[in-house]
């Protein structure tokens, strides 16, 4: 169990492992928390409160481009908040409109990701053991290659002369090359596309762990295939569906990439208005305040959806 | 205990012209190239407790699994009740089944996971409450209903799976060890309710159990399997008293097994030569074998009387001397070593509490019984 079975002799290096291996012992746990603790802060809370600061702040042709939010003079300290950055995005219906259809964009690709998600874990989940990690290893293969490049291929294959069209007009099915770059059905293949294996992943961990005998023990009691799955499936693989869904939705509001090279000038998303603030308009306060006001509308939903989950979903 | 000692006897297995309830032909299940049931046939009335009781892998729950349409026989065919089971899906097969790991479902509580079976019949609410209540009486767990598997002990568990694979009043109810995870007391109750519900509801039960104590107790008829095959059935009394085989004496309670050849067969009893017993044994039923056919005698430990006198009149008589005791309360084990080296168990009923004149240790001691005290095995 420790470290101490190991060691051979007690010399003097053997009581100093001793030692460490009992502090390890009775700090282990402690310790176990601590690390993960000590990295959110680092470089999430830290960070976070750095973009509060300069979301309160006020823009000036500066280095950086901003005014500090407090002043110390003859021993006077003022400490100034903007809080104009907030009202800025309120009273502009662009930002509005960027954060709803961020959340809608968001929405739709979770529920699409979980559709075609689904049956893909679950038939993984029930193939034999031997094709199980094989199976996997495909879902996870596209990582191996530059997600730009991926979002590139995909340009290749939607684009008007591209894959797409040039098979569809040369069967005769269509005679005008059809429009597919640039419009919201590109963002959502992008993001479906990119975002799978994140709610692939979970919901095979799931599925994988429940007992076949319970499957059997419906179908004992006279339950169809039908009803065994949203009788029994379903229900047990509510944890893996949450889990995905988080994976999938969170990272999907604050995408930039793929709205940015698939979507057309109408895709107003979030994550594109945050980098023109910063890099276009060099306005890193009303950025920052973006920033800060998708991390409420994200944060504040999945605490809610926590709180009313049943703490033994799944148990 | 057993069934046919209480009540009015039922026994159509004895009457030729009874049609079974549960007719198994040559049933086979091969997994790739192993065998693991190998040409079943077999016979269960209606309002049978069936106990299937073999070794660990010896092919119980397969077999089980077969009738409850979990696995498609390799070979042979099932009919329940007149109907041939071959492609009928689980869910429409008359069986209910109880998993040797309960499977319930863990996100339905109590009353839910019972109230499944029923659901699927489309019976209505109010039938489906009724029955849901009623079971949960029968098993003793009214007040447990709303909760969740995973609040429940064991043993509770194990009711809530017996609860629900009877509600549905199955005309056969398949029982995989299912008293498998209860300590001996608690195991010794439910063996009684199994009974008593079984009595009650009128279905027929095959239970599956490795447990020769338990088979014994509840059963009506069991059948022994070895490696896939079904080896010798027969009420418990006729399996522990009449064994047919080595492997089914040795299987059930503890056996004297003595090797030998048979120097004298008549109509009226048979004598071996055993050297292990350094005597020829005298057994006065007639066996079938052939002369000098080498068989073995088999006699249980009780059968074998035991005094340190020479007992006036005993067909067969040898001598040894007290080895080891173990006394167990309401019985003691003797092991005596005859002079040949052969050690014999031998069980004596501790009758009185305080006994000097008791054989003890190093005690040289006569043992003797007479021709109908075993048994003579062949195979
Ligand atoms: N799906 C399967 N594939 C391959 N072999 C199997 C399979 N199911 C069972 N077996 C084999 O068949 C044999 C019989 O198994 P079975 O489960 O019927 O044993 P059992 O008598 O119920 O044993 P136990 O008392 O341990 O439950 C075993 O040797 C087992 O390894
Ligand atoms: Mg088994």
């Amino acid at each position: 169990m420790s470290m101490q079975a190991h060691i051979a002799e007690p010399g003097r290096a053997g009581k100093w492992v001793r030692t460490v291996s009992g502090w390890f012992a009775g700090r282990g746990r402690t310790l176990v928390i601590a690390i993960p603790m000590l990295w959110l802060l680092l470089f999430f809370l830290v960070p976070f409160l750095v973009v509060g600061k300069i979301s309160l702040s006020e823009a000036a042709i500066a280095r950086p481009p901003y005014l500090p939010i407090w002043n110390f003079e003859d021993g006077i300290l003022t400490l100034s908040l903007n809080l104009g950055n907030f009202q800025f995005l309120a009273e502009d219906s662009l930002y509005f409109n960027a954060y709803v259809q961020s959340l809608q964009i968001a929405f739709f690709s979770t529920i699409l990701a979980l559709l075609i998600g689904y049956p893909m874990a679950y038939v993984i989940a029930r193939a034999p053991a031997r094709l199980r990690n094989l199976l996997l290893m495909l879902v996870i293969l596209p990582f191996w290659t530059s997600f730009l490049l991926r979002i590139y291929a995909w340009i290749g294959i939607l684009k008007t002369n591209g894959v797409i069209n040039n098979i569809l007009l040369s069967l005769g099915i269509i005679h005008e090359p059809l429009v597919m770059m640039q419009t919201n059905f590109a963002v959502y293949v992008g993001i479906v596309y990119t975002y799978l294996p994140f709610m692939i992943l979970p919901l095979y961990s799931t599925l994988v762990k429940l007992d076949e005998s319970l499957f059997e023990a419906a179908a004992d009691l006279g339950a169809r295939p039908l009803t065994i799955f949203l009788s029994v499936t379903l229900p047990l693989s509510v944890p893996g569906i949450i889990a995905g869904s988080m994976l999938v939705f969170i990272p999907v509001v604050g995408e930039f990439v793929t709205p940015e090279l698939l979507g057309g000038p109408d895709t107003l998303m979030i994550g594109r208005q945050l980098w023109t603030e910063f890099f276009a308009n060099r306005d890193w306060p009303v950025a920052s305040a973006v920033a800060i006001v998708m991390l409420i509308v994200l944060v504040l939903p999945v605490m809610l959806l926590q709180r009313t989950q049943p703490d033994e979903a799944g148990g | 205990m057993s069934q046919q000692e209480n009540g009015p006897v039922m026994r159509p297995w004895l009457d030729p012209d009874a049609v079974p309830f549960i007719r198994i032909r040559n049933i086979t299940k091969k997994f790739g190239a192993f065998t693991a049931v190998n040409n079943v046939t077999l016979d269960i009335y209606h309002n049978e407790l069936f106990c299937l009781l073999g070794g660990s892998g010896c092919g119980k729950s397969t077999l089980l699994r077969m009738l409850s349409g979990f696995e498609q026989p390799t070979d042979g065919s099932i009919e329940i009740d007149g109907q041939d089971m071959a492609g009928m899906s689980p869910c429409d097969r008359p069986t209910n089944m109880m998993f040797q790991s309960y499977a319930l479902f863990p996100h339905m509580s109590v009353e839910k996971n019972i109230a499944y079976g029923l659901k699927r019949d489309r019976l209505p609410r109010g039938e489906i409450a009724d029955r849901v209540a009623e079971i949960l009486k029968l098993v003793q767990l009214e007040e447990y209903g709303t909760r969740k598997p995973a609040q429940l002990s064991g043993g509770q568990r194990q009711r809530v799976a017996l609860a629900r694979s009877l509600v549905k009043k199955p005309k056969v109810l398949l029982l995989d060890e299912p008293l498998g995870a209860l300590d001996k007391k608690l195991r010794e109750e439910t063996q009684f309710e199994l009974v008593n519900i079984q009595e009650t509801l009128g279905v027929t039960f095959i239970v599956v159990t490795h447990d020769q104590e338990e088979a014994m107790s509840i059963s009506t008829r069991i059948g022994v399997m070895d490696q896939g095959k079904i080896i010798q059935v027969g009420e418990p009394r006729e399996i522990y008293e009449f064994p047919q085989s080595r492997f089914v004496a040795d299987f059930i309670g503890s056996v004297n097994m003595f090797e030998g050849q048979v120097i004298k067969d008549t109509q009226s009893k048979v004598v071996i030569h055993c050297p292990d017993a350094q005597m020829d044994i005298e057994v006065s039923h007639g066996v079938s074998c052939a002369s000098a056919q080498k068989v073995a005698f088999a006699i249980r430990p009780e059968k074998i009387q035991m005094s340190r006198t020479k007992p006036k009149k005993a067909l067969n008589l040898t001598r040894g001397v007290v080895q080891e005791i173990a006394y167990l309360g309401n019985l003691s084990i003797y092991h005596v070593v005859l002079d040949s080296g052969k050690a014999v168990r031998v069980t004596r009923p501790n009758l009185e509490r305080a006994d000097e004149h008791a054989v003890t240790w190093e005690d040289r001691v006569y043992l003797y019984w007479d021709g109908t005290a075993g048994v003579v095995l062949n195979t």
